[in-house]
């Protein structure tokens, strides 16, 4: 895969394979939640929002260089991954999933009212500036490799979280919580921990994306990128450790070639919803696990 | 002009009224999630949808077949609940023995899919539909001016939400109801069509957000959009109250609608995220739900 997305920008147009990068690093984070801890965020957009409004205002208006800014935005998806988590993660279930929507929500019409983020405009002309100082990142190449560099860096966290004893115990969690209960695990501690990694990955993803795009907006605070996200992993499979990558790919794709139809983009999602619902619910990387009957 | 708390009283009670029709719809919209929740364990994401539906569907008969408010407040729920007992008996009866999150995905889903259709036939523009004219003009009480239409759709939503109630709490039908919501299976062994009657109960909690719908349409305009938004403040409500309870679904709903009114008054930068922080209240005190029972 790393030799995949190191040659792609020969083939592909390079601002497109950074799109990629980023929603993939955001669905492998949603992923970790779902996918190992069962747990079903539908407001996953509060912090790639939060993330990218942070990490924009403060390689703007702070003057932050770009390695900071970064940072700061996946800091304030930590605290508000501790936050909402500390609420969402005393109900289960379809309950859970229904707090984190209405929670993002919220952080949605406080962006939409707060004068920091420019209402509808959004924080636009971000600088890139130079990494550490002395790496240029006007420069698209350099640019690519960074956002390739902090891509590798999350999906290996996640896949080393998946393969340690911590993401052992959330897989049990998944499997048969009151059995992990009875083994002596403090459950809600553990879900409680995935959530909040899950927050602060999908906020690196966030704070990457506003650097590369330069701008930061509404769109990705609101509740249809939740929706997206939840497509990218379902359609790639959820659970699966490349699924997300896939389906990041399928759908940014889709949406790049179908832009210009307009709300077909909209009823294309929902189809692909309703088909991987009824048919497909392992997803395209699950489907072929399960052929070559290995995980991937 | 008098004043309460320093706020004209016009401007009180006029927020007081709109809070109550909002509150009208956050009951129905819940009272019809609470029922399908209850018996089919599917949280029914496409209900906003739907609501709109309802509300296209009176636009669409009054504008094509001529067809007006009173025969479409009957026709539209009774259309998009057959819908819905399409959707029911194609898509959502494979999926009970599934995790309940599959029931949500793919009503998520429809939702795009239903919303997509419609504003790419009417763009994301409302439409504005007549107030039928029995219920034009209105009364002034001293204190306030109150359009009919607005009074009506208070009373009614009351109106349909009580007699919900009633069936289900107080009649042989109801009670077959909610012994199915408790145990299936023994229900079926008595000798009662289990899953008829899940198909039937999806398809009246979808006419309720229809006939919802068609009450909305001459207060709020008709577009696409407009269940998407207040589908999510009614997960909110529906948190908040817990779905243990039918009253509870009413009172929470009616309720929050209010103290939105009331938020706009006082404190109008809130009125939007209100719902959303009295739910993050209720979560820390009583996780359960206002109504909900402790498991």
């Amino acid at each position: 895969m790393l030799a995949i997305f190191a040659l792609a920008p020969l083939v592909v147009y390079p601002v497109f394979m950074m799109k990629v990068m980023c929603f993939a690093l955001f669905a492998c984070a949603f992923n970790l939640l779902i996918g190992f801890g069962g747990l079903l965020s539908f407001g996953h957009a509060m912090f790639l929002g939060t993330a990218g409004y942070i990490t924009a205002h403060a390689a703007k208006v702070w003057g932050f260089p770009p390695e900071l800014a970064i940072l700061a935005g996946t800091f304030s998806s930590f605290v508000l991954g501790v936050v909402t988590g500390l609420l969402a993660i005393r109900r289960q279930g379809i309950y859970f999933a229904m707090i984190t929507l209405a929670l993002a929500q919220m952080i949605y019409f406080f962006y939409l009212q707060a004068p920091f983020t420019h209402g509808e405009d959004g924080i636009q002309a971000v600088p890139r500036g130079r990494l550490f100082g002395f790496i240029d990142l006007t420069s698209i190449t350099t640019m690519y490799y960074t956002v390739l560099v902090v891509f590798i860096a999350g999906f290996l966290l996640i896949w080393r979280t998946i393969h340690s004893p911590f993401g052992q115990v959330l897989k049990a969690i998944r499997e048969n919580e009151p059995r992990a209960i009875s083994l002596g695990y403090d459950t809600t501690h553990y879900k409680f921990q995935a959530y909040v990694l899950s927050a602060t990955l999908a906020g690196l993803a966030g704070a990457t994306k506003a650097i590369v795009f330069q701008l930061a907006s509404l769109t990705d605070a609101h509740w249809t990128m939740s929706g997206e996200v939840v497509l990218m992993t379902l359609l790639g499979g959820l659970g699966t450790i490349f699924g997300p990558v896939v389906g990041a790919l399928i759908i940014i794709t889709m949406e790049n070639y179908l832009a210009h139809l307009g709300a077909w983009v909209t009823i294309a999602q929902g189809v692909i919803f309703v088909i991987c619902v009824l048919t497909f619910r392992r997803g395209v990387i699950g489907e072929i696990a399960n052929l070559l009957k290995k995980p991937l | 002009m008098t004043e309460i708390f320093g706020v004209p009283t016009q401007a009180l009670f006029g927020q007081l009224l709109i809070g109550l029709i909002n509150g009208s719809f956050y009951a129905l919209l819940s009272l019809g999630l609470a029922v399908i929740f209850g018996l089919l364990n599917i949280i029914n994401f496409t209900h906003g949808a739907q609501y709109m539906l309802g509300a296209f569907c009176a636009f669409l008969l009054l504008n094509k077949l001529g067809v007006g408010y009173w025969w479409s407040l009957a026709a539209a729920p009774l259309i998009v609940g057959a819908l819905g007992v399409v959707i029911e008996r194609l898509m959502l009866k494979h999926l009970y023995k599934l995790d309940h999150l599959y029931g949500l995905l793919l009503t998520f889903g429809l939702a795009l899919i239903i919303q997509g259709v419609f504003r790419n036939e009417y763009g994301s523009s409302g439409q504005p539909y007549p107030i039928p004219q029995e219920l034009a003009g209105g009364h002034n009480l001293g204190f306030m001016f109150l359009p009919n239409y607005r009074a009506w759709v208070i009373a009614v939503s009351l109106v349909v939400c009580l007699a919900t109630w009633f069936v289900i709490e107080r009649t042989k039908l109801g009670s077959y109801l909610r012994a199915a919501t408790e145990n299936p299976a023994l229900v079926q062994a008595f000798g009662i069509n289990v899953p008829r009657m899940i198909t039937l109960t999806y398809g009246f909690g979808v006419a309720l957000a229809a006939f919802g719908g068609v009450m909305a349409a001459p207060i709020y305009q008709v577009s696409p959009q407009m269940g998407a938004d207040l589908i999510i403040v009614v997960f909110a409500v529906v948190v908040i109250g817990g779905m243990g309870s039918i009253m509870g679904s009413i009172l929470t709903g009616f309720g929050l609608g209010v103290i939105e009114g009331l938020t706009k008054v006082f404190y109008p930068e809130a009125s939007n995220t209100v719902i959303f922080i009295i739910m993050a209240i209720v979560l820390l005190i009583r996780p359960a739900g206002l109504f909900g029972a402790q498991k």
